[in-house]
């Protein structure tokens, strides 16, 4: 879990975030905190798709499941755990 | 009672100078909107009266009297001025929806110079064609968002000043940047307004074309009579009510439902600058006993899909008057809302030119769920057959939705583009790029758009814009954007792409030119779908022809290919 939750909270950083943004943990709230809008949710839900080979069904990738990393390394877990 | 009462009998003797008499107005006296969504209401008891709760991601929350947003606009009006700003320079606003952006909209307006409302999110492409082409001289902005300036500066000779609105000191400024805090700076108790007349410029918001770059659609300071109008007649605002318009001020609803209307009309409005959640929407509608609510048929249907039940958890038995615009409404989703919230949503159908609402339904009158409504009193609506560019003589076909451009939020001019502006015009209708048809009662039914432009969410995205971007990026070699379906948000960009000789179509490849769209414009021009093709259909003089794809995509008849280059 805890590396699933390192990629993504890396990828957030590099790609949401700019040089000098206050850092972010795995916590801090993306979509209600305005760092990932519903549309730039689409980017972030095909990285995860793309990285963990699996398919995130639309009505599970709602604002509230992308809302921290933590939420989203347990909903990847949940897809990735299905996979096996 | 509604304010409207009965719309058929406000279409029999309507007269915009209702109006006009209501807000102590005469033809050729000063009208400066800053003034009158402040000082007025002042001046008329209500300096007391809370104008703006304001919340934040955080859940702090901020309330502003309405003395409190005269002096605000006042303090940022005086500091603006003191750079040296003047009537009819343009001045940015690139924020959040921080207090900043609602109150430093009123102090550019008091000083008489031009608010140019930018999306937050736009990335620098975006904001460099903007800015460039209203030769924009300020921008009020965040330390967030601040970056994606200094990135685009070199291309900006005219813009002289940076003002961040919450420069903590931790960074130094850059080249031509100052801080301004609104807090820690004196409350500037008199500012003498700019003494703008009806047709002094006002507002410059941009919107995309087809073709060409986003074009500047310019207001002037008199569109405060139908915006005040129609927010009283259409939203039926009333003294006690607590409203929510959801839009962001980047946009022109924001703007005329989210700043001028709510404050000329002396209301009380909240604004929640967070992202979107079901449960956080009604938790503020609870808290704040919201009683009128003016959002979005995506939001709405993001609503639907969060179901019923959570709705209940909450106390929404505050909301009076539910209404809704930026795209079509859709018949289920007035019925939902009407067995969850026992009103239904109202259409209201308007456009960033438009400045106002112009087809509405309205309070007491019947609801046809999926319908626009019909035009507001004193605006002359018509579908116009496209093959003779005059009115349908009977009901029932689909044509092109026209209005005779005479109300007073009506835009005056694309900025620095009056060829364009000709162009929106056909036999003196004005063409508003959308097709529908009219029942026999006279209610108009939306149909789809007469051009490329996709809506997405309510927003407009040229197709154009998108696939000039994406040819700067090193793997793309031709590119076709078109609307695709969307269950939510209407329509979304999809994107053909063929890539060039050294790079191979992958998964990595799609992500990557994703993210390349929503950093370079914005989230919502990302398309969220690429397909790469081995080649484009084109016409025999290579032109693209985006409406086989288009056509494609929506499952329709692809219709004439005879000057298809591959037929």
């Amino acid at each position: 879990m805890e590396g699933v939750k390192d990629v993504i909270l890396q990828y957030v950083t590099k790609e949401y975030l700019e040089d000098d943004s206050e850092p972010i943990d795995f916590e801090s709230p993306l979509i209600s905190g305005g760092i990932v809008d519903s549309f730039s949710m689409v980017s972030l839900k095909r990285f995860l798709e793309n990285k963990y080979s699996i398919q995130i069904p639309d009505d599970k990738a709602t604002p509230e499941a992308f809302d921290s990393v933590n939420k989203i390394a347990v909903l990847v877990e949940e897809f990735v755990g299905k996979k096996g | 009672m509604s304010h409207i009462g009965s719309y058929e009998t406000r279409i029999k003797d309507f007269d915009w100078a209702i109006s006009e008499k209501e807000l102590g107005y005469k033809p050729g006296d000063v009208i400066n909107i800053g003034w009158y969504a402040t000082d007025r209401i002042c001046q008329m008891g209500k300096a007391a009266k809370t104008a703006l709760i304001h919340e934040g991601f955080t859940g702090s929350e901020k309330r502003y009297t309405y003395n409190d947003i005269r002096l605000a606009s006042n303090t940022i009006g005086a500091f603006l001025r003191g750079l040296g700003l003047k009537d009819e320079d343009r001045v940015c606003l690139f924020m959040d929806r921080i207090p900043e952006l609602y109150l430093g909209f009123l102090g550019i307006l008091k000083i008489g110079a031009i608010a140019q409302p930018l999306f937050s999110a736009f990335g620098d492409e975006s904001l460099l064609v903007r800015l460039s082409n209203a030769e924009t001289s300020a921008i009020l902005t965040q330390k967030k968002h601040v970056f994606k300036v200094r990135k685009i500066l070199d291309k900006l000779p005219y813009l002289r000043h940076i003002i961040i609105v919450d420069h903590d000191g931790k960074a130094p400024l850059k080249e031509r940047e100052v801080a301004f805090s609104l807090e820690g700076s004196k409350p500037v108790e008199n500012l003498e307004c700019f003494p703008t007349k009806a047709e002094s410029p006002s507002v410059l918001h941009y919107t995309s074309g087809t073709t060409g770059m986003p074009k500047g659609v310019q207001h002037v300071h008199y569109s405060l009579i139908s915006q005040y109008l129609t927010a009283k007649w259409v939203l039926d605002l009333q003294e006690n009510d607590i409203y929510w318009c959801t839009a962001d001020p980047g946009w022109v609803t924001g703007t005329s439902y989210g700043i001028i209307a709510p404050f000329s009309l002396g209301i009380t409005q909240c604004v929640l600058d967070a992202g979107f959640s079901t449960e956080a929407w009604y938790r503020f509608i609870e808290k704040n006993r919201i009683s009128m609510w003016y959002s979005a048929p995506t939001a709405i249907r993001s609503l639907m899909k969060g179901g019923d039940e959570i709705a209940k958890k909450f106390d929404l038995s505050s909301l009076r008057h539910l209404a809704s615009v930026g795209e079509p409404l859709n018949s289920e989703a007035v019925v939902w809302s009407e067995r969850v919230f026992g009103k239904p949503f109202l259409d209201t159908y308007w456009q960033t030119e438009t400045g106002c609402i112009v087809i509405s339904n309205y309070p007491g009158m019947e609801v046809r769920p999926g319908s626009m409504g019909k035009p507001f009193p004193g605006i002359t609506g018509a579908i116009l057959d496209p093959t003779r560019n005059e009115p349908y003589a009977a009901p029932g076909k689909i044509g092109l939705v026209a209005l005779k451009f005479d109300w007073p939020s009506r835009m005056r001019t694309y900025w620095r583009n009056p060829e364009a502006f000709q162009k929106k015009f056909r036999n003196n209708w004005y063409m508003t790029g959308d097709r529908a048809k009219m029942d026999q009662d006279g209610y108009y039914w939306f149909a789809g758009r007469d051009d490329d432009i996709i809506n997405t969410a309510g927003h407009l995205v040229s197709p154009f814009e998108v696939e000039s971007a994406l040819l700067e990026h090193p793997a793309v070699a031709e590119s076709a954007v078109v609307s695709k379906p969307d269950p939510l948000n209407l329509e979304v960009v999809k994107a053909f792409v063929t890539v060039k000789p050294g790079f191979v179509a992958s998964k990595d490849l799609d992500l990557e030119i994703m993210n390349f769209i929503r950093k370079k414009l914005s989230p919502l021009a990302m398309p969220q779908e690429i397909e790469f093709v081995d080649s484009l259909p084109k016409t025999r003089s290579g032109k693209i022809m985006r409406r086989i794809l288009h056509a494609k995509e929506w499952g329709e008849d692809i219709g004439d290919t005879s000057t298809l280059e591959n037929e």
